[in-house]
């Protein structure tokens, strides 16, 4: 066997890697989320008890909300809640791995950076599914949400692959804020656009001002759009406008950023 | 057998005129250097001489502001890719929150054809440490990770920064033994230390650097013999710099006002030739150990040396 042959072989099977997502690092990443009961306690733990609290008054259950009633309303509100807090996290922690210079050691491996990006995006979507999943089965355990089977898949299929659109949010966070705090800021940023998107309080509970505000913050166009298939009606073009420009947003700005601390290593 | 089926004649590493520059800063300015496979080469220097820079150049971390980089007649990143070249790097970090096997294992993922984990662990000596977190290790046991990390794609060619970094004795002389284990298999190892005893112990051949430039390179015993001998101090008003460098034994001299200072591994004869056939006069003569002489040859004597152009000797 001469050298060249060796290293085409070893090319041939390098490339092979490259082209694709390893199942294998997406497995440990994934485990890695589930065994860290911090993370599982906000992101899982803490929409559950929200919906606990606010989802569960009485008069909600006979209240209607479109094609089912409040309480299954404030049900995805919270599920979307836990997505986001999933899928936001899951791009903040790329920066803290580059922090620790584990990016470092994986840049003298096959894996490419971009690849890496997509196994935690991934991986954030597992740990968003799970928050959802334990929205919705507070929701089903406690008898008081009530919409059409369809509905409840169709919402939570939207509240999760929406949350997607976070994790390009969670990875300009990473890559703007100091790593040691970058999670403190991170959950205090959700807050805010959780009431700014009319996750927790309806926005006409707000100021006029505040109103007119919050239909700007990213979390409103997904939050409409989510409720979208419960609610019926219209369906209004600023919620997809408010979506779109916050993706382009949030892509553009974590493409910027990504390239540029590429660039530095 | 990867490596072994490795063409000889194509050098594991070739640098040809590389500088850095961050800034104003010429972290690396304007390194050749060749090696071979099979050798054993250690980086040698103080501090900021440029080491690890060289070493991210190497990698395809850093990209050389002028020359070129090739491992094995390939561009840096390529040769990493496919798994020729690995490394032990200062600054790699480990994930807190996976144990020691979910690491080796994470990383084998992404290797295709790695080597056998459990054969890897035991020849780190990591096997009873397999289930421990990250931070319950200790820095030298970090280290031995890193090290394994290394191992698992089975490279030709091992880079190995401050590998020793965080490692007590006994630990420092078992991963000696693991690298002069891997060596022995025709693997070349490259590593940046400033411990001059351990390039002395471990490598075949020391490449000594000081302020971004090699200011020696040779088999250990050739840069020991360079850097140790001894120095002598005399006044000679209007000496020629030129003619006492060419005088028999004088390996470097420099004169300073009227002092001139020359090395030479032969004082004496030196010495006997300035007393009886030149006007040099108060004669001094000190011994440099081992120590002093890595200072002599890497040391910091004029301020700054890589913001000075043409300081370095």
């Amino acid at each position: 066997m001469s050298a060249s042959d060796v290293r085409s072989g070893r090319s041939a099977s390098a490339s092979r890697q490259r082209s694709g997502v390893s199942l294998g690092v997406l497995g440990l990443e994934v485990r890695r989320i589930l065994r860290n009961r911090r993370t599982l306690l906000f992101t899982v733990g803490l929409p559950v008890i929200f919906f606990l609290l606010f989802g569960l008054n009485t008069s909600y259950a006979s209240l209607k909300a479109g094609h089912g009633n409040v309480s299954a309303f404030i049900m995805i509100s919270m599920a979307l809640y836990g997505a986001v807090l999933a899928t936001t996290g899951g791009g903040a922690v790329v920066s803290l791995e580059r922090a620790a210079g584990w990016s470092r050691q994986l840049r003298v491996t096959p894996l490419s950076p971009l690849a890496y990006i997509a196994i935690k995006m991934l991986a954030a979507l597992v740990l968003g599914l799970v928050a959802v999943l334990a929205v919705y089965a507070a929701g089903i355990l406690t008898h008081k949400p009530a919409m059409p089977v369809s509905l409840w898949l169709a919402t939570g299929a939207a509240v999760w692959v929406g949350s997607l659109l976070f994790t390009a949010c969670g990875l300009c966070l990473g890559y703007l804020l100091p790593s040691e705090n970058v999670m403190q800021v991170m959950s205090f940023v959700l807050v805010l656009l959780a009431f700014g998107g009319g996750l927790f309080i309806p926005l006409s509970q707000f100021p006029a001002v505040v109103q007119t505000l919050a239909h700007y913050t990213p979390l409103y166009g997904l939050n409409q759009l989510v409720h979208w298939p419960l609610i019926g009606g219209r369906l209004h073009a600023a919620w997809v406008a408010n979506t779109a420009i916050w993706l382009v947003v949030f892509v553009g700005g974590a493409s910027w950023l990504f390239r540029r601390d590429t660039a530095r290593v | 057998m990867s490596r072994t089926a490795l063409r000889p004649d194509v050098p594991a590493v070739r640098l040809e005129d590389v500088a850095k520059t961050f800034g104003v800063v010429k972290a690396v300015d304007g390194i050749s250097l060749t090696i071979q496979p099979g050798e054993i080469v250690a980086f040698l220097g103080p501090n900021g001489a440029g080491k690890t820079t060289t070493i991210d150049m190497l990698l395809g971390l850093q990209s050389p502001t002028r020359g070129s980089v090739a491992l094995y007649e390939l561009p840096p990143q390529r040769a990493v890719h496919q798994g020729l070249v690995a490394a032990v790097m200062q600054s790699g970090g480990l994930l807190r929150d996976l144990t020691v096997r979910e690491t080796v294992q994470y990383i084998a993922y992404l290797f295709p054809g790695h080597r056998p984990i459990e054969e890897i662990l035991q020849r780190t000596g990591l096997e009873a440490l397999a289930s421990r977190p990250v931070y319950k290790c200790s820095g030298g046991e970090q280290q031995r990770l890193r090290f394994a990390l290394a191992l698992l794609p089975d490279p030709a060619l091992l880079i190995l920064d401050e590998p020793t970094q965080g490692m007590d004795v006994a630990g420092r002389k078992a991963f000696w033994a693991a690298i002069r284990e891997e060596a022995t298999q025709g693997r070349t190892v490259l590593f940046a230390t400033h411990y001059l005893e351990e390039a002395d112990a471990y490598a075949d051949r020391i490449v000594m650097m000081r302020a971004g430039r090699v200011v020696a390179d040779g088999s250990a015993a050739a840069v020991k013999s360079q850097a140790s001998g001894r120095t002598i101090r005399a006044t000679w008003p209007g000496a020629s710099p030129d003619a006492l460098s060419a005088l028999r034994g004088v390996d470097s001299a420099e004169v300073q006002g009227a002092t001139i200072i020359i090395r030479s591994r032969d004082t004496d004869a030196v010495a006997r030739h300035l007393l009886t056939r030149t006007p040099a006069h108060d004669l001094e003569i000190t011994s440099n150990g081992l120590d002093e002489a890595f200072l002599a040859l890497t040391g910091d004597e004029p301020a700054e040396p890589a913001l000075l152009k043409g300081a370095t000797p």
